[in-house]
């Protein structure tokens, strides 16, 4: 199997991701999608580093999953916080900060 | 009789100017600068003393003055016992402008030209000082009116004493600063307000030619020190010199009350009598004929400009006559006389080296007659209780005998009568004008004339006649203070012309400084003088027989176009609104809306934009995160898209 086709395939990943971040009302779903995104972009990063045949790629998608997990916990903190004052999960409901 | 001494021949004499070397001011000069400091100091004290100063300010004042007119005279012997071509004496005080190559030091320059002038100033100055004390008896801001008087004399010393043309500039601006001051010193009252502002903004229209004639002399000259420059006038082009010359007649026009700078003398009489005396009869209105003679070596050298001030002194000669032969009010009348008196002068210093030494010869005769012409209106309003119309003045002869007779001296010297002083300087210039032209000499002659008119009416309807005045006037003769002066004026008025003359030779006096060309007339001069003085009688009859009678108390309505517009003063004043102040309010509204809508157009424009923007981008923050998101992804696509195009070929 080529390396061609791993990347296709996170280009695949992080489009669905995309749509569903910009779709889906649910803002569990919308981190779900923004975890989908880093994956894709995880899987791009290891397809590069054996096309390349160095393993800097590799490093940085150890990278990227730390960074990852981190913006996973401060988000879901929110998420509940947000739960907890207004009982609802959407994401269009907090619409304050307008004008 | 047109002088003596050996430069008079009846042939033809050519004396050129001689640029004589400045001597150091030592002896009985090294107080030179003492001229200025005194009236100076006087008027430093009593204005910025205040109140503390009132009561023995003014005497301060007349001492001041007093002791610059004694040291005048003892600067004039000094000057006797030096010979004739090296009378000139320099002293710098120090150095006040010295910028890359111009330098213009602060330094006195006394020759034959400067102390006529200081004489003339400080004695006639000092007498109506001494007048005053009198006359501003009763004000209560007199130690101020003494204080800007002396202000006035020692701007004006300044403007002689100067040996540079910026030096010149700052005792000019200061003579009309004091003018300002003096005119409106009642400045309660609106006229006299209007009529210094008027005063000053003419005279300003004047330095603004000035200024101009000054940047111009140091661009050709590269300095503006008067023998550097009258030295180097030679070399200059004509053109150059002539715009020079003109200029400076601007500048002398606006000072002088020439055409067409001339509206503001009669309005000027709405200051103290004293006033209208010292500035605008004796010293300030005579600044101008001093920068033009003075500036001789550049006339010399441009025909054009000397024409020029020719023409402006025929036409303001005619002028003042015309005004003075029908105003009511003394004061106007006689600041008419003034007008046409200055130009004369003017005529004489247009002729060029054949008049310039004439113009300054009467310039020292008519401040002594008309100082004391205007000092005698001045007691004739003071004892006819501040009334200045002569309709209602009448017979005063017999109540002011002193101011009668004192007045009567001055009005012989004015028409010109022999033996009186005014006789030998009028003759001189009419003999000079007839050298260069004789339209020009027809013209002298007609307005001597004229002059003879408006004197005779004057003296008529305030002396002679019946009585017209109200019954509860009581017209007394003045106190001593103020009738000495006159006494010792008409005595000037009388014996000034032939003091001068025979015994002073002022002529020759003047020469060095001036130059002197003359050449002898077709026609022998004695009948030249002869034929002035018919003129001259001929003007007194018309006049003696038009007022003898009855003087109507009302003026008459029923005129001819002439007196009209004679009362009008011409329209000047008309004149200048529509030429002048009429397109001058037309370009400032116009700039002002320039201003209102364009400039601040452009500007809260500018404002209206950002602020409308920001009222219309502020929309897009609408809260939704998803939108915030959309906007992401598609400035991340575009970028890939930029990127994409950028690294491809």
């Amino acid at each position: 199997m080529s390396p061609e086709s791993y990347v296709i395939l996170a280009a695949v990943l992080f489009t669905i991701g995309t749509v569903g971040v910009l779709v889906r009302r649910n803002a569990i779903v919308v981190f779900m999608s923004i975890e989908l995104m880093l994956n894709a972009a995880n899987l791009a990063f290891v397809a590069f580093a054996r096309m390349q045949g160095n393993l800097e790629g590799q490093v940085i998608a150890f990278f990227v999953m730390v960074v990852a997990a981190a913006e996973v916990v401060v988000g879901l903190a929110i998420i509940v916080a947000i739960y907890r004052s207004r009982r609802s999960a959407s994401i269009d409901e907090p619409n304050l900060l307008k004008y | 009789m047109i002088g003596t001494g050996a430069a008079r021949m009846a042939d033809a004499t050519q004396i050129a100017p001689v640029i004589q070397p400045l001597a150091e001011a030592t002896g009985v000069f090294s107080y030179l600068w003492l001229l200025i400091a005194l009236p100076l100091l006087g008027a430093a004290v009593l204005l910025l003393g205040g109140r503390r100063t009132n009561r023995w300010g003014p005497y301060f004042a007349v001492l001041m003055v007093a002791g610059a007119a004694v040291y005048a005279v003892v600067l004039l012997v000094g000057m006797l016992g030096l010979s004739a071509d090296n009378r000139a004496i320099g002293q710098t005080l120090f150095e006040w402008v010295f910028v890359g190559g111009f330098t213009a030091p602060v330094a006195l320059q006394l020759d034959q030209l400067s102390i006529v002038f200081v004489l003339l100033i400080t004695i006639v100055g000092a007498l109506i000082h001494i007048y005053s004390l009198g006359y501003m008896e009763h004000d209560p801001d007199r130690r101020k009116f003494f204080g800007f008087l002396n202000l006035f004399v020692a701007a004006m010393l300044l403007l002689v004493l100067a040996d540079n043309y910026l030096l010149l500039y700052v005792g000019w601006e200061g003579v009309g600063l004091a003018s300002y001051l003096l005119i409106g010193f009642w400045q309660y009252k609106p006229s006299a307000a209007a009529a210094a502002k008027k005063a000053f903004v003419m005279n300003r229209i004047g330095d603004v030619g000035l200024s101009l004639a000054i940047m111009l002399i140091f661009v050709t000259f590269g300095t503006v020190v008067f023998d550097e420059v009258f030295a180097m006038a030679g070399e200059a082009s004509e053109s150059t010199l002539t715009w020079i010359g003109l200029l400076l007649l601007l500048a002398a026009a606006g000072k002088s009350a020439q055409f067409p700078l001339q509206a503001w003398l009669l309005d000027a009489m709405e200051g103290p009598t004293p006033v209208s005396a010292l500035i605008h009869a004796a010293t300030m209105v005579t600044a101008g004929v001093y920068l033009i003679v003075r500036s001789g070596a550049i006339y010399d050298g441009t025909i054009f400009a000397l024409t020029a001030v020719m023409v402006i002194g025929v036409i303001t000669m005619f002028l003042g006559a015309f005004i003075g032969s029908a105003k009511d009010d003394i004061k106007k009348s006689l600041a008419g006389s003034t007008m046409s008196q200055i130009g004369y002068m003017v005529l004489a210093a247009g002729l060029g080296p054949v008049g310039y030494v004439f113009a300054i010869f009467h310039l020292l005769t008519h401040g002594v007659f008309k100082a004391n012409l205007f000092l005698g209106a001045g007691s004739v309003i003071h004892g006819m209780h501040d009334e200045q119309d002569m309709r209602r003045f009448g017979a005063l002869r017999k109540v002011m005998v002193v101011t009668w007779l004192t007045f009567m001296a001055a009005y012989l010297a004015i028409i010109g009568v022999p033996p009186f002083s005014g006789f030998w300087s009028k003759d001189d210039i009419i003999h000079a004008a007839f050298e260069v032209n004789v339209f020009v000499g027809v013209c002298a002659i007609l307005a001597a004339g004229i002059t003879g008119f408006y004197m005779t009416r004057m003296v008529i309807m305030t002396f002679f006649g019946k009585p017209r005045w109200p019954d509860d006037a009581h017209p007394h003769e003045s106190k001593p203070v103020m009738t000495i002066p006159l006494i010792i004026l008409a005595l000037g008025s009388m014996f000034t012309g032939m003091a001068l003359l025979f015994w002073g030779d002022i002529i020759d006096w003047l020469t060095p400084v001036t130059g002197l060309e003359q050449s002898p007339l077709p026609f022998p001069t004695v009948l030249l003088e002869i034929g002035t003085l018919v003129v001259v009688l001929i003007g007194v009859a018309i006049a003696i027989g038009m007022y003898r009678k009855e003087v109507p108390v009302e003026a008459p309505q029923d005129v001819n176009i002439l007196t009209k517009a004679a009362r009008n003063s011409m329209y000047d004043d008309a004149i200048n609104d529509v030429l002048v102040v009429q397109p001058t309010y037309s370009v400032s509204r116009a700039f002002i809306g320039i201003d209102n809508r364009g400039i601040d157009g452009v500007v809260n424009g500018l404002a209206a934009f950002v602020g409308g923007s920001g009222e219309r981008l502020r929309r897009w923050q609408t809260g939704f995160a998803r939108s915030y998101a959309l906007a992401m992804v598609g400035g991340a696509v575009l970028v890939v898209v930029v990127l994409a195009v950028v690294r491809l070929p």
